[in-house]
């Protein structure tokens, strides 16, 4: 891996880490949101932009992670670190049995089985109403989100905390996707993205290679459930439901899919969007729509994808 | 010289149509063979059940002495049967060297560059293979399938759509590509034929209508009525 | 009441669903079957429909019954115009990539969502029957607008089935879905299609919109529902062919009605988009389609 590399993203996070000292409460908090997030968004890219997998499901594994930490910690006695592993394990435990099963479906017969067996995870939750409290969600309690680990004490309450163990998280995802680009599986993931067939033809196990895929896009969407859970001391349904599948697509689309910094910037512009727009109009949602649709018809690359075509070819 | 390739009774049906009908082929190691045939007569069904892109209705495939009838197709790929698509089908926004660095299993390196250099293809390694001319893709192609390292190399229709230069320097490659590999050739052109084959099957709707030299196969008149349609 | 009356209750109530099913899960069968494309903003038009039906009827005087007539005309009208605009300059222009399309069309779901929100307000908006008539069983009453809407859906359906057997309309489509190119070659202006289809498609779900109003009310999250049952209904019945998609809404409507009266919607909903992608991994092209060329 090129020096420059290891320094655009170590700057990155760098600059993420200084951020810190220099914006006001409102900003800190809003920022350890996006970092939670665009861990989910890094994942869903690995699947979307490198394999060219579209999943309109990933809400169910990010809930996976929301109610496995939830429950781990307020009603199974877990401790955080405890909860947290838990939750990722059952992450990648449900993200390798509806890989396994959908994708033996591909192209829009797998946007729909992804959708639907999504749907049918959010209606489970709501239907489990008397554990998972529906819509009106899981308020996690300080006492269940302080913990200690390696003899220190640490209370998820503590802002300062927050931000940095969010921050850890995302250089850690980084990390790990910029690995796992640059590794033979990656390129034959982009391989599959572009011609499956040849790839097979060439003796690649594709189906392999995108339950892989797969897997890790549901792990990294789990870590970041379980983490928005613990940090943010809530798991309601609306996290579970259609919308918080759309958002990874929409935020990796927006940034650049196939970039790595692509999610983490495209989160990032979305909360502050989205933010800016509330100033005047209460339909959030609607910022979103029109954002969408004018990514799909003017800007299918994305910001980083286009500045990687047009001047910057080295850009992982 | 052992059997590298072996059919049995294959057969591959589509409703009602029966593109291939129980035929028993056979392949020996190091043999150049070219399969011809009129339109329609099976011969891209063919070699698409023995690369396992498509499954049979019935019968078996033999390679290397083993049954691989039931193998996926990248199976077969690692066992060392290697298929050149008809239709074009490479990594168009890769450059033509990670094209070939895919197919050497070693991607994100810079492997492919002898098998680039077999087919002539050197001096344009970094270009976008969409932006290869079409004889040049095609090329592409069988640098990819040499860089497999195949047993059995299936080439079907290489030369459609190349130039006279082109397919001389074609026939120059599949030479050189025979001293190590065996060679399954489809092939409209004749005179390709005529010059490359060791031995030559004829399919005319699904079945084996002649084998033998190149010499008695343009000698045949079965051959000659299934092409033309008069004695 | 015993057993046997409640599964007849739960019968006619799934029929009346089953009959709206078909309905608004044919004008997306049609959009997929000829254009391949998946418009995930389908159940806004239906939200959109029934809306529409609302104002419309508070607008016109006359009583319910005038109010029902003219919504059924201006509604499926007017969602169309929408249809047709979002045919032109939106997926004309990503030239119905199926990906493109899905993606966009979400987008346009959360629009047409929240402006709804805004224009029409949270709350759910009742719409009284254009006639009230009780159809009195030995155990319950039954409502007879509900046996109305059964029988103008299946009208619809037959004359749906008429159009594109029997007309020359109908043979441009079912060609133009067979394939595109050689539709091209016939000298078809495949483009013209499907804007009609889409319109059309768009038209069918405001209509069952409009029909199932007085018996749901108006509200502006109502279209979640019919989009994921029409998906339901479309895919195992197959994508493109309305005779599939009528026998599945008949096998879907049913099992709802007697699954959410013998326990409930949610547990309903949830068998159900199971089975969809169970269906969809076995058989990609649904129980009664055609694979894709």
């Amino acid at each position: 891996m090129s020096v420059r590399i290891i320094l655009l993203h170590a700057g990155v996070i760098l600059a993420l880490f200084l951020m810190q000292f220099l914006a006001s409460d409102y900003v800190v908090l809003t920022f350890t949101r996006i970092m939670v997030l665009a861990v989910y968004a890094l994942g869903y890219n690995i699947l979307f932009g490198y394999t060219g997998l579209l999943s309109l499901g990933h809400a169910m594994f990010f809930a996976t992670g929301l109610y496995g930490a939830a429950l781990g910690v307020t009603r199974f006695g877990l401790g955080v670190p405890e909860a947290m592993l838990v939750a990722i394990g059952l992450g990648i435990i449900v993200s390798t049995v509806i890989g396994a099963v959908s994708l033996r479906a591909s192209g829009v017969a797998f946007m729909i089985v992804t959708l639907m067996f999504s749907q049918a995870a959010f209606l489970t939750v709501l239907y489990f109403g008397d554990y998972t409290r529906g819509d009106e969600g899981i308020v996690i309690s300080d006492e269940f989100r302080r913990f200690s680990l390696f003899g220190l004490e640490a209370d998820l309450a503590n802002p300062v905390l927050r931000y940095n163990l969010a921050l850890a998280f995302l250089a850690l995802a980084v990390a790990v996707t910029l690995a796992v680009i640059r590794s033979r599986a990656g390129h034959v993931l982009v391989a599959i993205r572009e011609n499956e067939s040849r790839t097979a033809m060439l003796g690649y196990d594709t189906a392999r290679y995108k339950l892989l895929a797969f897997v890790l896009s549901g792990a990294f969407a789990a870590f970041s459930g379980a983490s928005y859970a613990l940090m943010f001391a809530y798991a309601g349904s609306t996290l579970a439901s259609i919308q918080y599948s759309i958002h990874p697509l929409l935020w990796t689309l927006l940034g650049g899919a196939a970039t790595v910094l692509g999610p983490v910037l495209g989160t990032a512009l979305m909360f502050l969007l989205v933010d800016f727009a509330s100033g005047f109009t209460s339909a959030s949602l609607l910022v979103v729509g029109v954002a969408l649709i004018l990514l799909v018809l003017f800007f299918p690359k994305g910001i980083l994808g286009t500045l990687r075509q047009r001047y910057l070819p080295w850009l992982p | 010289m052992s059997l590298l390739l072996e059919t049995r009774a294959l057969s591959r049906s589509f409703g009602g149509l029966k593109a291939v009908e129980a035929v028993d082929f056979s392949l020996s190691r190091g043999e150049v063979r070219a399969v011809i045939g009129p339109n329609g007569a099976g011969k891209t069904t063919f070699v698409s059940l023995i690369s396992g892109r498509i499954a049979p209705s019935s019968g078996s495939i033999f390679f290397t002495g083993e049954d691989v009838t039931a193998l996926p197709a990248f199976r077969r790929v690692k066992r060392g049967i290697a298929y050149t698509f008809q239709i074009t089908s490479i990594y168009a926004n890769l450059t033509a060297e990670e094209n070939v660095a895919l197919a050497a299993h070693r991607p994100g390196t810079h492997a492919g560059r002898d098998y680039l250099a077999r087919v002539g293809l050197a001096d344009r390694a970094a270009q976008r293979a969409g932006t290869l001319s079409y004889g040049h893709q095609r090329l592409l192609e069988v640098a990819m399938g040499l860089a497999l390292r195949p047993k059995l190399l299936i080439l079907d229709e290489p030369t459609q759509g190349l130039s006279d230069s082109e397919i001389e320097s074609f026939i120059g490659l599949v030479r050189d590509v025979a001293r190590d590999a065996t060679v399954l050739l489809i092939e409209h052109n004749m005179p390709v034929v005529m010059t490359l084959a060791h031995r030559i099957t004829v399919l005319d709707r699904g079945r084996i209508l002649a084998e033998g030299r190149p010499e008695d196969i343009r000698a045949s008149d079965a051959v000659q009525r299934a092409y033309l349609g008069t004695g | 009441m015993s057993f046997f009356p409640h599964l007849l209750l739960a019968l006619l109530e799934g029929t009346v669903a089953a009959a709206v099913l078909a309905l608004s899960a044919l004008g997306l069968s049609l959009v997929f079957g000829v254009m391949r494309i998946v418009n995930v903003a389908h159940g806004e038009f239906f939200m959109l429909g029934a809306m529409l039906a609302w104002w419309i009827a508070k607008m016109v005087p006359g009583g319910p019954l005038a109010g029902f007539l003219a919504a059924l005309i201006l509604a499926p009208a007017l969602v169309g115009l929408l249809a047709f605009a979002t045919e032109r300059l939106l997926l004309r222009r990503i030239a119905y990539d199926p990906e493109a399309t899905i993606v966009a069309t979400i987008g346009l779901m959360f629009v047409i969502q929240q402006l709804a929100l805004s224009v029409f307000g949270a709350d759910a908006k009742p719409v009284a029957a254009p006639f009230t008539y009780r159809i009195a069983f030995p155990w319950f009453g039954f409502s007879g607008y509900k046996l109305f809407v059964v029988a103008a859906s299946v009208a619809l359906l037959l004359g749906a089935w008429w159009v594109l057997a029997r007309t020359r309309f109908g043979l441009i489509m079912r060609v133009t879905q067979f394939d595109r190119e050689t539709a091209t070659a016939f000298g078809i202006p495949v483009n013209q299609v499907y804007a009609a289809v889409f319109v059309i498609g768009a038209a069918l779900v405001a209509v069952a919109a409009v029909l199932i109003v007085p018996i749901q009310q108006a509200h502006y999250l109502m279209g979640l529902d019919p989009l994921l049952m029409s998906f339901i209904v479309v895919i195992i019945g197959g994508l493109g062919s309305i005779r599939g998609s009528v026998i599945a809404a008949l096998i879907i409507g049913l099992a709802d009605g007697v699954i959410s009266m013998f326990f409930t919607p949610t547990l309903a909903s949830i068998i159900a988009t199971l089975a969809v992608a169970l269906v969809l991994v076995v058989r990609p092209q649904g129980l009664f389609g055609v694979p894709a060329r």
